[in-house]
This record gives C-alpha cells, structure tokens and sequence, in this order.
C-alpha cells in the first residue's frame, strides 16, 4: 500500500529536515518498510514522488542497502553473526541449529510467517560471541539451548521487540520554535553570526 | 562504583563494557543505569563543556583541540585539528557529518559510546559545529543498530527541548541543528565519501578522489567535516579541563585515551578504554586489569590489530605499544581499535576465508579489481578449505591480491622482508579490496603450510569445532 496519512506526515516533518528532499529517501524507506514489513512498490513510488526521485532511482537506491526487503519477511528477523569474532566461538554453528531447528534454509522464512534466519556480518557485539539480532535488537553468548528458548518466548510473543521493520521507537521530533532553520546550501551563503567573534576581541 | 553492578569487571546493562580502574575521559557514565538521559548527563557535568566553549572564541576551541592532537578514532587516525583546517575559508555553509556507521568486523565502541552516553556525542557535535560555523550536523547511525538509534533520538529530543541543540543554544547566538539519520546496512557507508552519498539519498559508494578530504567538498558539494563517534566524544572533557590536561594522558603524538574492543579467544574479552600510546598489545592481552590472557590451555597463534582491514600479528608483536606509528611501521595499522585475538586451535585458512567473504559481500562494485578480486578470492580459499585446492592456488591468491593492491604488501621485519608501512598502493579508490587482501597475505607468509597441506592432502587440518556459547 501507499503511505498512510500519519506516515504522510511524518514525512513531511523527516523532508523538512533535510536542505535537500532526496536526503530524507532513506529514512523514508525506513517509514514505509515499518508500515508494511518490506518494501511495496506502491510506498516505493510514493516515496520517490515526495523526494524528487524515479521509481528506478528509489528501487536501485534501495537495492544498495540490505536491511530493505521487496518481499514479506518473518515477524522476527533473527540475524545470527558468523564474522571472524563468533567464528571463533561457534557462530557458523549457532547458524545452522537456527535454521535447522526452525526448518528453514538460511535467508529463509518459516512457513507460519514467523521468522526469518539470516547470516549477518558483524553486527558490534563481539566480545558476546556468539551473538545474534532479533529485529536489530542484541542477544549476546547464545548457546543451543538459549536460542531454542528465544524462539518460544519470541512464538508466544512474550519479548519486547517490535516486529520486522519498526526500527527506533523513538522518533525525533523538533519543536518549530526550536528549530534553528533548514535551508538548502545556495541560501545558506554566509557565515554563522557566532563565527563572527573571532573578528572581534573578547571583553575582559 | 557500586561493586553490585560489576561482575569481573562486566556491567549488567552495559554487556561487553569492562569497567576497570584506569582512567575514564569518555566512558565514566557507563556504570550508571541510566546514563543515557538528560538528568544523568547534567548531575555528573553534562553540557559544562559546550559552556566552557561558548564562553569563548570558535578559534580558540580549535586551538584547544589542535593542540591537543585529537586523533581520529575511525580507522586513519588523522588529527581532527588538522583535518577541520582544511575547510576553506568562506565557502559557507559547512556541514558537520558524525560517522556513526561502525562496521569494521571486531569493532564496537561507537555503538556503546552512542547508547550509553548519546549526551556526550551530542555536545561534542556542537563544540565542533560552533568551533567551524558549521550550520548544520547529521548524526548517521549504523541502520542496524536500533537501540542507539532509540537512544540519539530520545537524547535529541531532550536536548533541543532543554535549549542545547537548536536556535539561540544556551541563550546565545550560537544555533545548530542536528538531525538522525539512519543508514540500511552496508558496511562501506563507513568510508566518509560513501557516508555522504548514502545521506544525500544515493546507493552508498565511494567518490572518486581527489578531493582526496569532504572538508574540500562534501554533502551537497559544500565544505564538510565527517569526524568518528568517538573522537567526538572526546570533545567536552576536553573542553572542561583543557589540552593541557588532556596530555598527561597517553604518549606525546598519541594522547588521551582510546576504547578498544578486544574479542576472540581470551578469559575476559571486552571493551577497555585504554591510555593510548603507552599500553602495549601484551598489556592488553595478558594484563590483569585486562582481557587477563588467552583462555586456559591454549596459546596465542595469531591476531589482528586493528579491525578485519587490518593486515595480522603474531607473538613477537606484543610488545608494541598500541600506537599508529610503531604499528604501522611493523606492516599493520590500529585502526578501529578493534582487536581480534586466536589461539592455537584456530585454523588460519579458515579464520582468513572468513574475513576475506566479508569484504567479497560487502564490495560496492564500483572498481573492478576489488568488485571480483574479493570474489574469486573468497571462491578459491572456499574450495581450499573444501578440499579441492589447485597446487596453483597459493600463487593464484598472491596474483589476484597484487592486482588489487600492487607492490610488497605491508609485511612484518619478522619474515626477513623490509617493513613497509600501511596503507598499501590500491588500484581501488577505497581501502576496502585491500583490506581484503591483508588477511590473505598474513597468513599465506607466515602459515604457508596450512595451505599447502590442505591442497596437496586434499583434507582439512581438523577443525575444533568449539562447542557453541562456550563459557568465556
């Protein structure tokens, strides 16, 4: 679908952060894939209409960058590391229980909907090896047992983790009369007042 | 600190972060819960830095941070002083850019910088802006980290609402706004050039050099400083207590202090902030007050130095003090103070293979050389491992890494051969294909045999498997 009318105005605000619209593609390929879970070609376009880019430069912008999916993924997103600091404590293993246990090829999605098991690069978090996110959020030292655990409280729902797609649950937001000013750069031409006081000396 | 929290040193809300009792410049709120909100940062002396700035000139707080040889703590290790010099006069509007897309395979001290204390980047991005003019910062955080996006947004929020971001800053004419932004997952963000393209909407792929420096030209075409997470976070103490202070920490061409995140096959893997310049890697190896030695039973066989770029080191390295010079005169760098450690049961093929398909994933595509180098690369040290290596592989891989990065590559004085300081000569205009060359050659010189016996026995060395989640 297309955007709703609050992503809409979201939007707008994320737009008028930036002093060029297209900056604000990628966080508003973040909107639409927490609206929807992945990518459609409706928000796509959506998306480029209110930044100024092709359906073509969105998808191929979008294509770049992994974290954005054109098709349905699980609930969760568990991405297991397999980089050289986990390599060193089994996480090639832990990938393979992962999908294993819950019957899917890595990259693949169980039948429910549920999850998704991906083979990510490292992800910051290398002295709890191994380690792995669900939906970009830590689990660090992950044995067998603890991950077959994760995985029923994540079935039952009893983690607090949004589902695939919601990234920060905190936006920012500025008040307008906080707002020092956006501008694009070729308005933007002089220098800041305060840079001014290296003209001048200093009282006292 | 309160002893409860601590657990040898671990910190329950902090994981990974060891609080030892060394000096702490940029990390001496990690031990509170909640050392991430506003209350906390302004009872243990949040913002007095920005203050201390306001109080006088842009020039001098360049001057300040000149003088106090801030190093960049991104990977280069280039003084941000010198650095923000090269913004050219009058050509406004200057940008600020924070490089928060750490990804370097090992690293991790922006992520804990940026979720524990997101205060302290905060006012380190408004002492730079005010002390360059510049006009507006965007903070680029790393797309998958979701939590310290939580926490830069929430921190924002309170900071625009308390008056320190924003117009009139602390009833000054000093006005800034900062703004997040979030990238999607692509570790080549991390190079400054790729950063600016990714944040002016595009795919995230490095520029063609010369301008060889952003602050030249940057986002939008304009003068622009990208400076790394952590040197920014250097900022307000510096502010508080001055170059001079700043100084008796650390060695004279490296001071300060330096977070390194040292993982592997070690009794207590962690995230220290270090004195930089004087601790040596045998120090921070075997040092009580450390990672505290390899774990039981075993031996150091290898390790990297400075993040998966990082060509490799051996024992008789040790003893270099964790410094840029002395480490690149011995063929490898510092980096991203991200220290990777492997014992004697690590098969060095495998451990190379592994970080040799991270650079062939994570290639742009934009230059040929590195685009399918790093993938036949990864594909013949693959089939080595499978069993199925050619005789002629060895040469193969050497080949294909000199046609990525020609020349002697960066070699230790351990294997007889003249050191050569890195960076090696690219025929990329990114670092990231030789980097992928780095574990390569590493372990070809020095464990030549491993190669050799899985190729012409057509068997691997057995591989200890170790068993998952193993106590550490």
């Amino acid at each position: 679908m297309t955007l709703s009318p609050a992503n809409e105005a979201l939007a707008a605000e994320i737009i008028s952060w930036f002093p060029r619209p297209r900056s604000a593609l990628i966080p508003l390929l973040h909107l639409a894939q927490e609206q929807d879970g992945y990518l459609t070609d409706e928000a796509m376009r959506r998306v480029g209409e209110l930044v100024g880019a092709t359906p073509a430069e969105v998808k191929g912008t979008a294509g770049f960058y992994e974290m954005f999916r054109f098709e349905p993924v699980g609930t969760y997103m568990i991405n297991v590391c397999t980089n050289i600091s986990c390599l060193l404590w089994g996480g090639e293993e832990l990938l393979h229980h992962a999908a294993e246990s819950l019957g899917v090829e890595v990259g693949g999605t169980t039948d429910d909907g549920k999850f998704t098991v991906e083979e990510a690069e490292c992800i910051a978090a290398c002295t709890e090896a191994p380690c792995l996110q669900v939906n970009y959020r830590y689990r660090g030292r992950i044995t067998p047992d603890d991950f077959d655990r994760l995985v029923e409280d994540l079935r039952a729902d009893r983690l607090d983790i949004p589902r695939h797609g919601a990234l920060s649950r905190v936006r920012q937001s500025i008040p307008a009369e906080r707002l020092a000013g956006v501008v694009p750069p070729e308005q933007a031409r002089e220098a800041p007042v305060w840079l001014a006081r290296n003209n001048v000396e200093v009282a006292g | 600190m309160d002893p409860q929290v601590a657990v040898n040193g671990y910190i329950a809300h902090a994981p990974g972060y060891v609080h030892n009792d060394g000096p702490k410049l940029i990390t001496s709120r990690f031990v509170h819960d909640d050392s991430f909100t506003l209350a906390r940062y302004e009872a243990t002396g949040g913002y007095e830095g920005l203050r201390a700035a306001l109080e006088t000139t842009p020039a001098a707080v360049h001057d300040e941070v000149r003088a106090a040889t801030l190093l960049g703590r991104g990977g280069a290790g280039f003084p941000a002083g010198v650095k923000w010099g090269f913004l050219p006069p009058g050509k406004h509007p200057y940008y600020l850019v924070v490089n928060g897309d750490e990804s370097e395979p090992g690293t991790y001290k922006d992520r804990l910088l940026m979720e524990r204390d997101p205060h302290q980047l905060i006012e380190g991005c408004l002492i730079a802006c005010y002390a360059l003019g510049l006009q507006q910062c965007f903070l680029y955080v790393r797309g998958e980290m979701a939590v310290a996006q939580e926490r830069i947004a929430a921190a924002l929020n309170e900071a625009y609402e308390a008056g320190y971001v924003g117009r009139d800053i602390c009833g000054t004419d000093f006005s800034v706004d900062i703004v997040m932004a979030w990238g999607a997952g692509a570790y080549i963000v991390g190079e400054e050039t790729a950063l600016i393209e990714s944040l002016e909407g595009r795919r995230g792929m490095p520029r063609l050099k010369p301008p060889y420096f952003p602050a030249a030209v940057g986002l939008y075409g304009q003068p622009t400083i990208v400076n790394n997470v952590e040197t920014l976070a250097n900022l307000p103490w510096m502010m508080v207590n001055g170059a001079e202070a700043y100084c008796r920490y650390g060695s004279e061409s490296s001071p300060g202090t330096r977070m390194f995140a040292v993982s592997g096959h070690l009794r207590r893997p962690g995230v220290y902030e270090v004195e930089h310049g004087v601790t040596t890697f045998r120090e921070l190896i075997y040092g009580d007050n450390f990672c505290q030695g390899i774990r039981d039973g075993h031996e150091l066989k290898m390790f990297i130095p400075g993040g998966g770029s990082a060509p490799w080191f051996f024992p008789e390295h040790l003893d270099l003090p964790l410094e840029a010079r002395p480490v690149g005169a011995a063929g490898s760098m510092l980096g991203s103070g991200a220290i990777v450690i492997m014992d004697d049961t690590t098969d060095a093929v495998r451990a190379a293979w592994r970080v040799v398909k991270f650079f062939a994933r994570e290639s742009c595509g934009k230059c040929t050389p590195c685009r399918e180098g790093t993938t036949w690369l990864e594909q013949i040290l693959r089939r080595i491992l499978d069993g199925e290596g050619r005789p002629s592989d060895i040469d193969l891989l050497l080949d294909i890494g000199d046609n990525i990065s020609p020349g002697p590559y960066p070699v230790a004085a351990h294997n007889g051969q003249e050191a050569v300081p890195f960076p090696p000569r690219q025929t990329t205009i990114c670092p990231l294909g030789p980097s992928a060359v780095a574990p390569v050659v590493s372990t070809i010189r020095r464990f030549r045999h491993e190669y050799e016996s899985k190729i012409t026995r057509r068997d691997a060395i057995p591989i200890e498997v170790v068993p998952v989640g193993a106590s550490q």
